[in-house]
């Protein structure tokens, strides 16, 4: 399998605290690479330098074979790198219709004509109907997203993300916050997304990471200390002592 | 020589000025995050109470603390009345409401005192000068507001650095969520900062009333040049305070006192004086737009 | 949607007949009060553009209000004195080539200080706009040969082909024009692609690079025409007090604009020309019954901010929009 994001030796740190430290792996094309550690491993300092919002110390990030190291934010997207944020980011004023023409329209250009009008982008419009209608936010189209609930949200930034077609996703905790029902369904979507875009899943939650994930990799105080398969994770003794003794039992 | 001394303590005694200004409008910022354009009014209404009760019973030095109570007992009102609710809103909200105050503080004096500017008498034994150094005598007064300004100076270092008062103001105007953690009365620390901020604001401007004409819009005036310095040092930062409010008296005095004679070598003096003026006066904002663009958060400011 | 376009042309009827109308009523006066609130209107939606629509708190616009003015001066001085500006430009009162080139080196100038200023943002960027304006307000003011502290007298408004500009119902009807044309490409601009990713910026900057919206060059733009609409705005005051003077960039000028915009509704299409408005009878109401008028409009805009959300365009709203 061809590999879509391959990172080597990443490392950032904050005055003299570590946050990651020499972090490598691969993700592949029509794979789920799921991202597990406990609190304060460094997963989210390590998405911030995948996606550019934190410059890496050393070390390089690479995105199908392009070297994305010293791109801005904006220019990793704009290859093929698509995100959803921990803390759902989206634009509060707007309803989720025109989220999702956000993302479209910024995904397809002509952003500095002062002399169209944005009403009438009949590809966007058309793309974002038919985005929502196949989705779990169908009806929900002219609502406002500051009035969505926990889970509309998380909706819809991974249908914002979707619409920019990337080739790789970086999802930070998909199912935080949701609730068992609302999970399940995440996690069925997650698992038809992976025909579309190779996925690398920070997660806490378990069950999903179990279900869902082709390979794993645990972060303990920013270093990778384990990767492997499912199986290979659950049986690792040094994943069970650094990670999952402090926490309850493995499912 | 002589004349470069002298313009170099007059540039630290403006220096010291605007680090009284600017250490409150600092700690307002940084702790607070509230922009207030109305910190030079408190400046004003600090110099016309001195003057006047100055002026009223004959002794300057009971126009100190009159000075003080004024700005102060304004500042405690501005907090409680219309900065209370401005912490929330958005900067836009802060700047067109404490412009409101401007112009209400504005005419209230116009109203009070009236247009005339005021000036107040030194009292005797201030009003001489001293022997710096053979041939550079140097006026006492400004000697002593340089004094006054280094001893604010070290208070207030010792305030924030040794006391359990400034560890808080410390740790808000780094992080403000994580004091209200700490279970702190807030609103009590942003009314005593608030109200400190006033306080060397009114002092500053009774001591500056000597030297200058006491009148409406001299709190404007300073105002933007403490604003420069403020963001010059960095948000919240008391030592970025200093160290710009210095920098940036003498940088302003030199230019003004030095620039238009050396314009003169190279064109008619006329307009060598316009224009050394001119520059003189853009020098203060060019030094922070050459500051913002090397460190966008100023000097001494957090960096995150 | 026809409801508001009615009400568009019937105020524009209106407006069209205020000469008339005064003429009638034999106030004089209130033409010129309308001129002006006609181009404080435009300065201060140019203003509402970046601060409302693009969330930037500019606190340095009457710089570009200020240069738009200058540069009809300049052209003006250089045309009577029969010299070249910086030895290559020769003057002119023609307001077809003076408005263009106002709003071109507002433009330019709005280019610059934007490259500088957008590194920044918040206190920062509020600060460094001053600092700018500030900058060009002495350097205004140290221009000797064109007057220094005291301006550029203009004798004479600039001229159109086949209209006699001395008229004041025939200025007033040239700026009308002008502020009709210059509401309807606003609007445009609100409402076309880049408009939307504006929004979008101001609503949250973050989510916007995620879509891979670089923010620095749309927010540029944005601050670019901002600066050529406030420009225009400042060339036709100077044709219409027939002067440039550096008070058209104090600082102070800034903050009027800013109450403007606040008095009328941030981030709405109309709301900055009914703050003009509102404004500018305040100031000559109030300052009719007191010099001390500026205690009274301090104490409004107190009101206004910490007691109202949305200005007097949220107030028609309420009142025209219930069903």
């Amino acid at each position: 399998m061809s590999v879509v994001l391959s990172v080597r030796g990443l490392r950032k740190r904050f005055g003299g605290l570590v946050a990651t430290d020499d972090v490598t792996l691969d993700v592949a094309a029509g794979e789920i690479h799921a991202l597990i550690g406990p609190n304060g491993a460094g997963k989210s300092t390590l998405v911030n330098q995948l996606s550019g919002e934190l410059v890496a110390d050393a070390g390089t990030i690479h995105l199908m074979e392009e070297d994305i190291t010293g791109l801005s934010v904006a220019e990793r997207v704009a290859r093929g790198l698509g995100r959803t944020f921990q803390i759902t980011s989206l634009l509060d004023d707007m309803t989720v219709m025109q989220n999702v023409g956000m993302a479209l329209q910024a995904h397809e250009g002509g952003n500095f004509r002062i002399w169209d009008a944005v009403q009438k982008r009949r590809s966007v419009w058309e793309r974002a109907k038919a985005i929502l209608r196949d989705s779990l936010l169908t009806g929900r189209e002219a609502a406002l997203v500051a009035d969505l609930s926990h889970g509309e949200k998380k909706q819809l930034e991974l249908l914002m993300a979707m619409a920019m077609a990337p080739r790789i996703m970086l999802l930070d905790e998909p199912m935080a916050g949701l609730g068992h029902l609302e999970s399940q369904a995440m996690i069925g979507q997650l698992e038809k997304l992976k025909a579309q875009t190779a996925i690398l899943l920070i997660e806490h939650d378990m069950e999903a990471v179990f279900a869902l994930a082709d390979r794993v990799s645990v972060l303990v105080y920013g270093r990778i200390i384990a990767q492997g398969s499912v199986d290979e994770i659950r049986s690792n003794p040094a994943v069970r002592e650094a990670y999952l003794g402090a926490e309850d039992e493995l499912c | 020589m002589i004349l470069f001394v002298e313009q170099v303590l007059n540039g630290l005694q403006y220096g010291v000025m605007l680090f009284l200004l600017a250490a409150g409008l600092t700690l307002i910022f940084g702790i607070m995050g509230v922009i207030n354009l109305a910190h030079g009014s408190l400046y004003m209404i600090g110099a016309y109470a001195g003057t006047y009760v100055a002026a009223q019973t004959g002794s300057f030095w009971l126009g100190v603390p009159a000075a003080l109570a004024a700005a102060a007992l304004t500042g405690f009102a501005i907090e409680a009345l219309v900065v209370r609710r401005l912490y929330a809103r958005d900067h836009l909200d802060q700047v067109l409401a404490t412009f409101g105050l401007i112009l209400t503080f504005n005419q209230s004096i116009i109203l009070l005192f009236g247009r005339q500017p005021l000036f107040t008498q030194l009292p005797a034994g201030l009003d001489g000068s001293v022997m710096l150094l053979p041939g550079l005598p140097y006026p006492t007064y400004r000697l002593l507001m340089i004094a006054v300004g280094l001893l604010v100076a070290v208070g207030l270092y010792f305030l924030i650095n040794r006391t359990r008062i400034g560890m808080l103001v410390r740790a808000g105007a780094t992080n403000r969520e994580m004091v209200r953690a700490l279970g702190v009365d807030i609103r009590l620390l942003y009314t005593l900062v608030f109200g400190l901020g006033a306080l060397l604001a009114g002092l500053a401007g009774f001591m500056a009333a000597p030297i200058l004409a006491v009148q409406v819009g001299m709190g404007e005036q300073i105002l933007l040049a403490t604003f420069v310095v403020v963001v010059i040092g960095g948000v919240g930062s008391i030592r970025g305070a200093f160290v710009a409010g210095i920098l940036l008296g003498l940088v302003d005095t030199l230019l003004r006192a030095f620039l238009p004679s050396l314009l003169r070598q190279v064109m008619p003096g006329s307009e060598a004086d316009a224009l050394g003026i001119g520059i003189a006066s853009m020098g203060i904002y060019l030094l922070m737009a050459i500051v913002l663009l090397v460190r966008p958060k100023g000097l001494f400011g957090a960096t995150a | 949607m026809t409801r508001h376009r009615i009400l568009g042309l019937g105020l524009l009827l209106v407006l069209a007949l205020m000469p008339v109308l005064t003429d009638l009523a034999g106030q004089p006066a209130f033409l010129s009060l309308m001129t002006r609130i006609l181009i404080y209107g435009m300065a201060a939606a140019s203003l509402n553009f970046v601060l409302g629509f693009g969330g930037m708190v500019s606190f340095g616009h009457a710089a570009f209000f200020g240069i738009g003015g200058y540069v009809v001066g300049f052209l003006f001085f250089h045309q009577t004195e029969g010299t070249l500006f910086l030895g290559l430009i020769p003057g002119t009162s023609q307001l077809l080539i003076t408005l263009p080139a106002a709003v071109l080196v507002s433009g330019l100038v709005a280019a610059l200080i934007g490259t500088l200023a957008l590194r920044t943002g918040g206190v920062q960027f509020i600060m460094i706009t001053l600092a700018f304006a500030q900058m060009i307000f002495f350097f205004f003011v140290s221009l000797k040969t064109y007057g220094g502290e005291d301006g550029i007298i203009i004798r004479r408004a600039n001229e159109l082909p086949f209209l006699n500009m001395r008229d004041k119902a025939t200025f007033y009807w040239v700026v009308l024009a002008i502020t009709t044309l210059f509401f309807l490409g606003l609007r445009r601009v609100v409402n076309s692609s880049f408009g939307a990713v504006l929004d979008g910026l101001r609503q949250n900057e973050r989510r916007m690079a995620a879509l891979g919206v670089p923010a620095f060059r749309y927010k540029l733009y944005a601050f670019v025409l901002s600066g050529m609409g406030t420009g225009l705005a400042g060339a036709l005051m100077a044709n219409f007090l027939r002067f440039a003077s550096p008070d058209m960039l104090h600082w102070t000028k800034s903050g009027e604009l800013m109450v403007m915009v606040i008095l009328g509704g941030v981030g709405t299409l109309f709301g900055p020309f009914l703050g003009a408005g509102a404004f500018m009878v305040l100031e000559s109401v109030l300052s009719s019954w007191s010099e001390h008028w500026p205690l009274a409009l301090g104490l409004i805009l107190l009101v206004v901010v910490l007691g109202t959300k949305g200005g007097l365009m949220a107030l028609v709203s309420r009142l025209g929009g219930r069903k």
